[in-house]
This record gives C-alpha cells, structure tokens and sequence, in this order.
C-alpha cells in the first residue's frame, strides 16, 4: 500500500511540475529546455524557471517559449531577460569585475589551500630528516660514554 | 607568533563577510531598470476599460507606480499608507492592476479606498514582466522626463514614505523637464 501511494506521488510529481511545451523543430525545444534551466526564478530563488511553478515562472516559461517561436536567437532572449531582471536572472552570471570574486574565488581558495598542503608535507619531511639526525646523535654519545667508561674501569 | 596570527586573521576576515551577510536581503534584487528610461506599454484602464493609458501621457509630472493586487496580502498592509499619501499635493499614483481579476480588483479599491489616480490592468502580467516585477507589491517612481529613478520592493510603510518617497518627489518635482 505504502509503496503504491509512493508511486502515485512520483506520477503526480512528473505530470504537474511543468507545464511541457512542445516545440515541431528540434533545435527550438532544445533551445527551450537548456534556456529555462539557466535562467532563474526570482521568487524561489534556488529554483530555475523550469523546476518552479511559481507564477513568474510560469510567465518567464511562455516569455521564452513565445521569443523562441518567433525565431528569436538564445542571446537574444538573455539579453531581453538581463535587461529586465539584472544578471540574477542567470544561473552562469557573465566575468565582470562586480562578479570576479565569484568567478575567482574557488580558484584562489584552491590554491590556497594546495599551498598549504605542500607548505605541511615540506616541513613534516624536514622535521623527519632532523629527527632522524638527531637519533643517530644521541646513539653516538651513547656509544663513546661507554666506551669512556669502559677506559675508566679498565685502568 | 605568524601560527596565532593567521588563523585570527582568517577568523576575522570570514566574520566580516557573515556579518555582511547578516545585512543583506535576498529577495531584494537590483532592478537593471533603475536611471533608464520607463519601459513603454498601453494598457486598458482598470475603472474605464475602453479607454487606455501609457507612460508617454505622464510625461512632465512626477508620478509613483504601485504593483497591485488584490490577491496580494502584503498590499493589504501597504493600503492605508497608499491612502494617505494619495491625499499630499503634488502626489500622483498611478496603479498596475497585476495579474488580478478585474470584478476583484474594483471591488478592493471600493472596499478599501483607491488612492490610484489611475490603474491600469496587466492580468497577464506582461506589463509587469517588461518592468521587471518579481513580487507584489513593488514601487517605482519615475521623473519629468519619463525615467525610473527609484526601485521599492516590497509593501512601502510610513517611514519608507517620509524619508524616502517624499523627499525624492520633491527633488524631482524641482527638476526641469
């Protein structure tokens, strides 16, 4: 029973998230999909406009449905979107010096962070090295104390 | 001594930003439209239907245009401030009817008093979409000249009216056209 209702829930899931729009030329539906899963939904914010069924959304949906059967171009329909909704409307906001930190910031913590690695192995190698030399030391003065005393005794 | 230093210096660095963090509003989106000119439409009248209205008609006046409806809680709120407001000299707003029902919507106004000098209908919410309109209610207030000069997300409350809208509509109105 429990498994049935879940299947149920995953039908209802599929038929009611989006409204499907169907496109007769194949580049256009393409066009539509990757389109409404780049721009974003300005309510539910973490939603693309093809997952949210927010109104806006739904009005985004058949702005970009309506441009594409007009033979409008991806970068045309961007542009109208940007102009209207500033580059929070995209999920892949463009290189600008505004959202450089954006772009360049996992660059510079990966590096960072790299450096650190490298900065800890180096040191701990080091240390090893040092500690090893120092072993070998105290083994010597081990070694001629007794040997001194050795001396000592014998004479 | 460098050990201690850097972990506070990356303490205090993260804390900056969260509490930078702390102070920003999200669902507060800078409007790309702001300093632009006042993207155009023509729209039926929400009380006389057969008669239309577009922004190139207010040109030379300083005019709020208020994002409405009446499926809209938050302009409930927002309501009584509109209606006060509407009665200062010099004030004129005009209302965009979003995506509502005609019979409800003049039925609110009715009800609760219309502080619109005007409102237009946009039920399919392409006026809205052409504004840029992601939430109701919303605010813009747009110069002699026809260009947008301030953004209000948001229900607009008595504070926002007497440091922000009506000081910018004086300014504006001492503009020249």
């Amino acid at each position: 029973m429990k498994c049935l209702i879940f299947l149920v829930l995953l039908w209802v899931n599929t038929v009611y998230a989006i409204d499907a729009k169907q496109f007769t030329d194949q580049k256009q539906q393409a066009d539509y999909e990757s389109l409404t899963s780049e721009l974003r939904c300005l309510v539910c914010q973490n939603q693309t406009i093809a997952d949210s069924n927010a109104e806006l959304a739904a009005d985004l949906r058949r702005q970009v449905y309506e441009m594409l059967q007009q033979g409008q171009t991806r970068e045309k329909i961007i542009a109208f979107m940007t102009a209207r909704y500033g580059d929070f409307v995209l999920y892949k906001p463009p290189f600008k010096i505004k959202t450089s930190v954006l772009w360049l910031g996992p660059i510079v913590f990966l590096s960072i962070g790299l450096l650190m690695v490298f900065w800890l192995i180096r040191t701990k190698a080091q240390k090893k090295v040092e500690d090893e030399q120092e072993h070998g030391h105290q083994e010597k003065l081990v070694k001629i104390r007794r040997l001194l005393n050795e001396e000592e005794e014998r004479s | 001594m460098v050990k201690f230093l850097i972990p506070l210096v990356l303490f205090i660095i993260m804390a900056i930003f969260l509490a930078m963090g702390l102070h920003l509003n999200p669902s507060e989106i800078p409007s790309p439209l702001l300093n632009k000119q006042a993207p155009a439409f023509t729209a039926p009248k929400l009380l006389a239907p057969t008669e239309t209205l577009s922004p190139a008609d207010l040109k030379g006046k300083v005019w709020l245009f208020n994002v409405w409806a009446s499926w809209c809680v938050s302009c409930r709120a927002e309501h009584s401030v509109l209606n006060q407001l509407a009665q200062q000299p010099n004030i004129m707003v005009v209302g965009l009817n979003y995506k509502d029902n005609p019979e409800d919507a003049r039925g609110w106004l009715t009800a609760l008093g219309n502080p619109y000098a005007v409102s237009i209908t946009d039920q399919e919410g392409r006026v809205g979409l052409d504004w840029g309109v992601y939430g109701v209610p919303e605010t813009f207030v747009i110069d002699k000249k026809g260009i947008i000069r301030h953004k209000h997300t948001g229900p607009v409350t008595v504070q926002d009216v007497e440091n922000v809208l009506q000081p910018l509509v004086a300014q504006l109105q001492a503009e020249a056209e």
